[in-house]
């Protein structure tokens, strides 16, 4: 995969793998991601890990899982000298799914939508007495 | 209240340190002793990124921490001092009096370490650094988060341990 609308989902555990199987299987659009895990690496080997990532796949969007995280410090600190990626921190399944239905548009297009989307999906869903 | 947690963690500021176990601390701020990250603006910008807003974090170099660290053990609310290498570590505790404990959060692997738990890689070195620290009165666990069981450093060092 080589196209700058592949987007990298960088996360701790096997959270990325997972949500990159869940996307494959809701949308069959599973390779427009690519998963990566932090597990068993320190700071440099997920930085050296992201960059040679970028530079095989041409992604331009890094999806991270929690902005305290040492994914998502690894994303920032590459966008220091590739200040044409996009990080989103945050993801979830509805972000991912969102942006990899999206055709046409442009990637910051793409992003902003996923964002928007994914943002929007998290609700409470309280059940209602029967009673009265 | 005291520096609650003294940690060694090639990661530095990340999830297990600001949520694992900044939460159930109730943080309020974190050191960070690391000379390159001190030296630098961006790095400094970076980590600050990473931190909650109610918590506050402080940066010093090496030589620097054991003039800070009254002021840090002054602070009415609870902290947690980081390093990223047992080296840093080590000469911190030189250097400074009152450390007696010392968590090992993280050290990954590289060439010349041995694995000694699945966060926990030590160069033949790097263990002695830690038995002279015991040798000198400091406790040395390993535990990356609060839930863990700690683990001496005599167990971390016996080959076959496992967390």
């Amino acid at each position: 995969m080589s196209s700058p609308d592949a987007g990298i989902v960088l996360g701790h555990g096997d959270i990325a793998a997972a949500l990159v199987s869940a996307v494959e299987l809701i949308t069959g659009r599973g390779d427009r991601l690519i998963a990566l895990t932090n597990a068993g690496l320190d700071n440099d080997q997920i930085d050296d890990l992201l960059r040679r990532t970028i530079e095989s796949s041409g992604a331009r969007v890094i999806f991270t899982d929690l902005a305290a995280g040492s994914c998502n410090m690894a994303a920032c600190r590459l966008v220091r000298w590739r200040p044409d990626l996009i990080v989103v921190t945050g993801v979830n399944l509805p972000t991912l799914l969102q942006y990899v239905m999206h055709d046409g548009g442009g990637t910051d297009q793409a992003v902003s939508d996923a964002v928007q989307r994914g943002s929007g999906s998290l609700r409470v869903l309280q059940g209602r007495s029967r009673a009265g | 209240m005291p520096v609650e947690l003294y940690r060694i963690d090639d990661r530095l500021i990340h999830g297990q340190v600001v949520v694992g176990w900044g939460q159930p601390m109730n943080a309020g701020f974190i050191a960070l002793v690391d000379d390159l990250v001190a030296s630098s603006d961006w790095e400094r910008e970076l980590y600050r990124m990473g931190v909650p807003p109610q918590m506050d974090l402080f940066f010093a170099s090496v030589d620097d921490a054991p003039g800070q660290l009254g002021a840090w053990r002054a602070d009415q609310r609870a902290g947690i001092l980081l390093t990223g290498d047992i080296e840093t570590m080590a000469r911190l505790v030189s250097s400074a009096d009152g450390i007696t404990a010392v968590n090992l959060g993280g050290v990954h692997h590289r060439a010349g370490r041995i694995e000694r738990l699945r966060y926990i890689y030590l160069s033949p070195a790097e263990a002695q650094v830690l038995r002279d620290l015991e040798a000198h009165g400091v406790a040395v666990t390993a535990r990356d988060v609060p839930s863990a069981r700690p683990v001496p450093l005599r167990e971390l060092l016996d080959a076959g341990a496992k967390a």
